[in-house]
């Protein structure tokens, strides 16, 4: 086992992002000592300056229930709603919930643009196909099993679920603070799947052979304290009245292009105004989601790149500006898919490569793989957030066994305890470099492009369409 | 230490040599009687979409939690597809697909299921043998499959036989107009019970009337035709489907096979209103139930060994082999052959060292023959025989 399983020393899993503010208070009230976590830590492993043995490691609150039941960390933090997610997929699994945190509460909801809980209701003569977009794929799924729903689609996204409502799915499951937060969006919940609020965790086998009274003791005495009540009156003390926003009934014979959100952002508004045609309301902050474009009939929407492969095979966008990296890892998972690259776009050039710490005695992937068949390596535990095109790396060059550990993005702070190999996009190297990282393989060369599916852009009537688009997009190149 | 990657997986089963015996002896058992009573065997694939078992509506939240469901390698639709938890529902699709001009099909198959199961302790991969009757309606259908499910057990020698019967119908309308909930108030119900509950026509619904009357008539039959049975409603399966009598076969106590009518089934798969019935023995049940048989008991066997590099006796090893095939022998061949006759080595052995020479040893006392010839050996067992 390459987990560290000696008694004397144990590991935290602490969330990033919404539930960090108020771990880091109760942290800090339990007096544990690890005084670097805070929203503007840059850090992502912490040591106790009270109990020695403790350390902690900074991650997304998606990627902790996984560590803890892997037993690379012996407790965590993080919401219930991720921890659910991952076991009822995994109900055997050594993840245990161990207390109730009662701060940063919030629902998964199923929610739709109409009132569609009837027809949930009478599934069994109503409509089928239901097209149900999540971040949770999996509660999403039992969800429309337990709601008994006759056929139904899941498609999983990384983000955004209430944009693809109404055009691109029924329903979107998803978090929400409450009910009041899913009605200003202009939108009706149809049903709260789970309350979600915080919970500590532990790995099974942590529980049964390592004394963590220490931690536990100490977090156990300031739970009862924790900031429950702030948490409600800042709900309460927002006395907004609640607007629904109805939103404007969509034009279902336009053409429709996604557009990317983060990273790929910026450069995609400098293309686009190279081409004159940049969208308006697309630079600004906070984003719109649906901002106007400079092309009649063509109506946009701003998703996460990694996401419109998948939207476009099923039809769900006409065209995409994404990475060819994600276009790669759909086509590994899905061979068959109808999406195709329609165009080079050139921007955003990353290299996706293989990475293992420095020290490692390796510089190539043929002498990581002798590592492996030694069974000094076994089994090979990779980080990646390409999940797909790892899968498929690794197997093409027999670095079995491995566990393959998905991530949602900072792969590299995973090296050396949580993993052994990173398969990632590294534009400059200077993020490796100062993790202590060396590249032992380059996997391919990735920039912006465009994706269509070959299905519809064969349609008669799109076709001119979408041409005439590409036509558009050519000039930005020159 | 074994390495990790040549583990079984947890929840699956090796079948071993003395396993498949008693698996084949089963299934043969099985498939023999089905053919008797004009039943014809039938095949469905291991992957199914998922939609097919959603979209019935008949198996519970919990069953369907509890199947193994991915995205194929097509799957970009988000349609996923299911290792198959269970025949039926692929058999009536299949009827669908490609029977339904048929007034009647009687149709039977041996598969493998599989259903999630948390500890791993039990079979996650589950075998069944199973006759469904499609198009049969009516109490001889019911008593049809019963009395068939019964002349299997008879013939695979399974002793201490229990039938036990239930109604899905009349236990759904039991449960609605008379506020039966719990399994206690349930499991009250009996032939006395079922007696006064007739007694009470005049107030009872139509449906509760006519599954009464239903139950009964299978009752009356099975008597008729000396097929003892026991009135237990809480044999009751999990599926949903039933619409009719169920039920229950067990044998030392031990559960090995169930079954009922399903009439609704066809119909919300998209079928016409097509009546139907069917069971499944749980083979891995079964199976272990059957005694060991001792080993090649029933066959005439043979070892036909040569000693050496010889290249033309080995050669003659493969024309003897033959021809003892030819004869109705199982032949072993082995070359290499060690001084004594391996351990286990049974029925008849020959070794042939010089192509005009066979020594042949038979019998129990090993009794050591030369003959000069393949057609001498033959006449040298034939007399023996």
């Amino acid at each position: 086992m390459p987990v560290d399983k000696r008694n004397d020393c144990f590991r935290f899993a602490l969330p990033k992002g919404r539930l960090l503010p108020a771990t880091a208070g109760l942290i800090s009230k339990a007096e544990l000592g690890l005084d670097g976590y805070s929203s503007k830590t840059r850090d992502y492993r912490l040591s106790s300056a009270k109990i020695p043995s403790l350390s902690a490691r900074i991650f997304q609150e998606k990627d902790i229930p996984v560590q803890v039941a892997m037993g690379n960390y012996d407790l965590g933090i993080c919401g219930l709603d991720w921890i659910e997610e991952f076991l009822v997929k995994y109900p055997c699994s050594d993840l245990i919930k161990v207390a109730n945190l009662n701060y940063g509460e919030g629902g998964i909801y199923a929610i739709s643009l109409d009132d569609v809980c009837g027809e949930i209701a009478n599934s069994l003569a109503g409509r089928g196909n239901w097209r149900i977009v999540s971040e949770y794929p999996n509660l999403a799924m039992s969800f429309a099993l337990d709601s008994r729903l006759r056929s139904f689609r899941i498609f999983p996204v990384r983000g955004v679920a209430d944009t693809y409502l109404p055009e691109n799915a029924d329903m979107a499951v998803l978090w929400a603070e409450s009910e009041r937060e899913i009605e200003k969006w202009g939108m009706v919940a149809q049903k709260m799947i789970l309350s979600a609020g915080s919970f500590l965790i532990a790995n099974r086998e942590s529980l049964r052979t390592k004394d963590l009274s220490p931690v536990l003791s100490r977090l156990s005495s300031s739970i009862s304290i924790a900031p429950r009540a702030a948490v409600q009156t800042e709900q309460e003390g927002e006395c907004s009245p609640v607007v629904s926003t109805t939103r404007a009934i969509p034009d279902i014979t336009a053409t429709s292009l996604a557009l990317p959100d983060g990273h790929q952002q910026k450069p995609a508004v400098q293309f686009l105004e190279k081409a004159g045609i940049a969208p308006q309301e697309y630079a600004l902050s906070p984003l719109r989601q649906r901002p106007s474009i400079g092309l009649a009939g063509v109506a946009v929407k701003v998703i996460r790149p990694q996401d419109m492969p998948l939207q476009v095979a099923n039809g769900n966008f006409d065209l995409a500006i994404t990475g060819k990296d994600w276009l790669l890892d759909h086509k590994s998972r899905f061979p068959a898919s109808p999406v195709i690259n329609m165009l080079d776009l050139g921007f955003g050039m990353v290299r996706v490569v293989a990475a293992v710490n420095g020290d490692m005695p390796v510089s190539g992937i043929d002498e990581l793989r002798l590592l492996v068949q030694q069974g000094k390596l076994t089994p090979l535990r990779v980080a990646s957030e390409y999940v797909n095109i790892a899968d498929r790396y690794l197997q093409d060059n027999r670095l079995c066994p491995y566990k393959l550990i998905p991530t949602c993005g900072s792969s590299e702070a995973f090296l050396p305890e949580d993993a052994d190999l990173l398969i990632d996009n590294v534009q400059t190297g200077k993020t490796l470099a100062k993790h202590n990282l060396k590249v032992i393989a380059v996997l391919f060369e990735s920039a912006a492009c465009v994706i269509g599916n070959k299905d519809t852009a064969s349609r008669p009537g799109k076709k001119e369409k979408i041409a005439s688009i590409i036509q558009v997009l050519q000039k930005g190149l020159l | 230490m074994k390495k990790e990657t040549n583990r079984k997986c947890k929840g699956m089963r090796d079948l071993l040599v003395p396993d498949m015996r008693r698996f084949r002896r089963a299934e043969d058992t099985f498939r023999s009687c089905c053919r008797k009573w004009g039943f014809q065997e039938v095949r469905t694939p291991v992957l199914e979409y998922m939609d097919l078992f959603t979209s019935a509506g008949t198996l519970t939240p919990s069953m369907l939690s509890k199947v193994y469901s991915f995205l194929d390698w097509d799957g970009w639709s988000g349609e996923r597809v299911v290792l198959r938890p269970d025949v039926t529902i692929p058999i009536a699709r299949l009827y669908i697909d490609n029977l339904s001009s048929r007034d009647m099909s009687r149709l039977f198959y041996v598969a493998d299921t599989f259903v999630f199961e948390g500890t791993g302790k039990e079979n996650r991969e589950r075998w069944q043998c199973g006759v469904e009757l499609l198009g049969g309606g009516g109490v001889v259908s019911d008593v049809e499959m019963i009395l068939l499910a019964r002349e299997i057990v008879q013939e695979l020698g399974l002793n201490d036989l229990e039938l036990r019967l239930s109604h899905a119908g009349l236990a759904k309308a039991l449960i609605g107009e008379m506020k039966l909930s719990s399994l206690a108030e349930i499991s009250m119900i009996n032939d006395a019970f079922l007696h006064n509950v007739e007694s009470l026509a005049a107030s009872s619904s139509a449906s509760l009337k006519k599954s009464l009357n239903s139950f009964g008539s299978v009752m009356a039959f099975l008597e008729r035709m000396n097929c003892d049975y026991q009135v237990d409603f809480t044999a009751a399966q999990g599926f949903e489907y039933y619409t009719g009598i169920c039920f229950q076969l067990l044998s030392g106590g031990r559960k090995i096979g169930g079954g009922g009518r399903y009439d609704d089934l066809i119909p919300l798969l998209g079928g016409e209103k097509v009546p139907a019935c069917g069971f499944a023995f749980y083979l891995d049940s079964v199976a272990d139930m059957l005694p060991d048989e001792v080993e090649g008991q029933a066959e005439k066997v043979a070892t036909v060994k040569s000693n050496g590099g010889n290249s033309e006796a080995e050669q003659t090893c493969f024309v003897l082999a033959r021809a003892l095939r030819e004869a109705g022998y199982a032949v072993e061949l082995e070359f290499n052959a060690r001084e004594k006759a391996p351990e286990g080595s049974r029925g008849v052995a020959i070794s042939v060292d010089d192509p005009a020479s066979f020594i042949v040893v038979t019998g129990p006392k090993s009794t050591r023959q030369e003959v000069a010839s393949v057609e001498g050996v033959l006449a040298l067992l034939g007399e023996q025989a």
